[in-house]
């Protein structure tokens, strides 16, 4: 189980003290088991939340806690060691590195061939055709992608954090996007993910719903209470104003 | 059996790959004088009168055939030119493995100088691969000046392989190549300098038959406080295509100075080059280490990668 409890996060420039705020005492849980999905505008601090997460930004305020311990000082290594897995928005490239070298390194042991060759194909590629490819630029940004979520389907961690995993995904579709990570959830034990998506189809599976507008939680519950104020304001990435947890609106 | 002992045979299997007497045409120096030679029925390894070098003879049309000749030195202050000239006969196609690799512990610098000139026969082609390697903790220097000479014929190809990655303290590479019409170049090299080592890496490249190429890449990383130049030149004398590529990373005070230079004497030259320095990317330490590394594994892997 992970937890947020009052995470601020300020990167420097505007405000009155000179520090602008992204993220605003920002709390949540994600329970074992359970697949919850951040939505929220363009800009509201979504990604930053994620990023919080893996330990690749240090919050300035609160603290997060794993599995009852406080691993708010804790390293990106020491993260990725007790379990947290993170899918990047925009996949890192790396010249000489083969996908191959990049499942065996998510793996953290010796695989062999056979071994990459399911992750690939939970991906919907071609191991023979991927496996000793560069992960540079000769990719295309979907391929980037599909193997960026098989270097998770490869850690198999404890808690997958996935930004935007539906972006740039091309000639792929979403069903397949959907098997994955319903895979995950019956392979992985004990697992929980937490995937940020503007995609009706991935709220529709995810247990909670957690909606994040200008560094703030504006809203928190199970998809069935979230959801359908979400769809009425035609689209997700839409100004969720005067949503609450439990999903009522404010009068 | 070759006449080694553990040490000479450790850094043969670095430069070589070979634990014992390779399979077809070999002549391993060791300390400055052969420790095994053999000759085939195509390929003939004749030792210069003054001991310095070798004369390989390949005949026309031999196919899928290889010649070793690895150099390793274990004796401190040793210092050594030895000049080697192969001669690949038309429409052949082999694979000659060099490799140079000194361990020095003592307290004088020992230096091989190879000087190797490759006259490749109409039509045939040659795969090159060399690899420098130091070892050894004595104060003396690991120094390894290699010149290199590519006379290509027409519809000829080479393509040549050239490793640099550990203990070697000072080195000053020349590469000359002069391209007939369709004859071929290609040349990657890879390289990484360490504490306060020094290496410069020249390349004179001249296309002066029609449809003669050349592809000149270089992928490096200057680490501790070493430093590299890296200065190819390549000029169109006919209708032909050149590329030369500097692609190096950089890491705590390491320097480095790319100097790409093109010359097109002949309006049907196409001439390119590219050139980029820089420290690891950010992100890309960061990806390894969401998949569980250190940063320093991390870097070890992205290097690793980045010379393969």
């Amino acid at each position: 189980m992970l937890e947020l409890k009052n995470v601020s996060f300020g990167v420097e420039g505007g405000g009155n003290n000179g520090i602008k705020e992204i993220i605003r005492d920002v709390s949540f849980t994600v329970p074992d088991d359970k697949l919850i999905v951040i939505t929220g505008p363009n800009g509201g601090g979504k990604s930053t939340i994620a990023k919080i997460i893996a330990g690749i930004e240090k919050p300035s305020g609160g603290s997060i806690i794993m599995d009852g311990e406080d691993i708010t000082d804790m390293s990106v290594t020491e993260r990725a060691r007790k379990g947290i897995g993170f899918a990047f928005q925009q996949p890192v490239r790396f010249k000489g590195i083969e996908v191959f070298d990049l499942i065996r390194l998510a793996t953290g042991r010796k695989i062999s061939a056979a071994d990459a060759r399911e992750y690939l194909s939970a991906v919907g590629l071609c191991a023979r055709d991927y496996i000793n490819r560069e992960v540079n630029s000769s990719l295309s940004g979907g391929e980037l992608k599909r193997i960026e979520i098989a270097t998770i389907l490869a850690k198999a961690p404890k808690l997958s954090v996935f930004d935007e995993p539906e972006a740039g995904i091309d000639l792929w579709s979403f069903k397949n996007l959907i098997e994955v990570f319903e895979g995950m959830r019956r392979n992985i034990k004990d697992s929980s993910m937490l995937i940020i998506s503007h995609q009706e189809r991935i709220l529709n599976i995810a247990d909670e719903i957690i909606v994040i507008k200008d560094g703030r939680v504006c809203a928190n519950g199970t998809k069935d209470e979230v959801l359908p104020s979400l769809i009425s304001t035609e689209s997700a990435v839409r100004e969720c104003t005067g949503i609450k947890r439990g999903g009522d609106l404010d009068a | 059996m070759l006449e080694m002992d553990e040490i000479q045979k450790r850094i043969l299997n670095e430069v070589a790959g070979l634990h014992d007497v390779p399979e077809g045409a070999y002549n391993i120096r060791a300390n400055g004088k052969s420790a095994g030679r053999a000759s085939t029925a195509n390929i003939d390894i004749i030792p210069r009168e003054d001991g310095q070098g070798l004369t390989v003879k390949i005949k026309p049309g031999t196919k899928h055939e290889s010649v070793h000749i690895p150099v390793v030195m274990t004796q401190t202050g040793l210092k050594e030119v030895v000049y080697n000239d192969f001669y690949i006969g038309e429409g052949s196609d082999v694979v000659i493995v060099a490799g140079c690799g000194i361990d020095n512990c003592g307290n004088q610098d020992s230096q091989h100088d190879g000087v190797h000139r490759f006259f490749v026969g109409k039509g045939a082609r040659v795969k090159y691969v060399e690899k420098h390697y130091g070892s050894g903790n004595g104060r003396g220097k690991r120094i390894l000046n290699p010149v290199t000479e590519v006379y290509i014929e027409d519809d000829g190809q080479a393509e040549m392989e050239m490793i640099q990655i550990k203990g070697v303290d000072d080195t000053d590479r020349v590469t000359k190549a002069e391209l007939g019409a369709g004859a071929s170049l290609v040349v990657r090299e890879r390289l990484m300098t360490h504490d306060d080592q020094n290496a410069v890496s020249t390349y004179v490249v001249n296309l002066n038959g029609a449809g003669s190429k050349a592809d000149v890449v270089s992928r490096s990383v200057a680490r501790d406080k070493s430093y590299q130049k890296f200065d190819a030149v390549i000029t169109g004398n006919a209708p032909c295509s050149g590329h030369t590529e500097c692609d190096a990373i950089i890491m705590d005070e390491g320097r480095i100075l790319a100097v790409p230079g093109l010359e097109a004497n002949d309006v049907d030259a196409a001439l390119v080059h590219e050139a980029a320095i820089g420290k690891i990317a950010g992100d890309q330490i960061i990806k390894l280490m969401t998949l569980g590394l250190t940063e320093a594994e991390a870097e070890e892997q992205i290097i690793n990668g980045f010379l393969k």
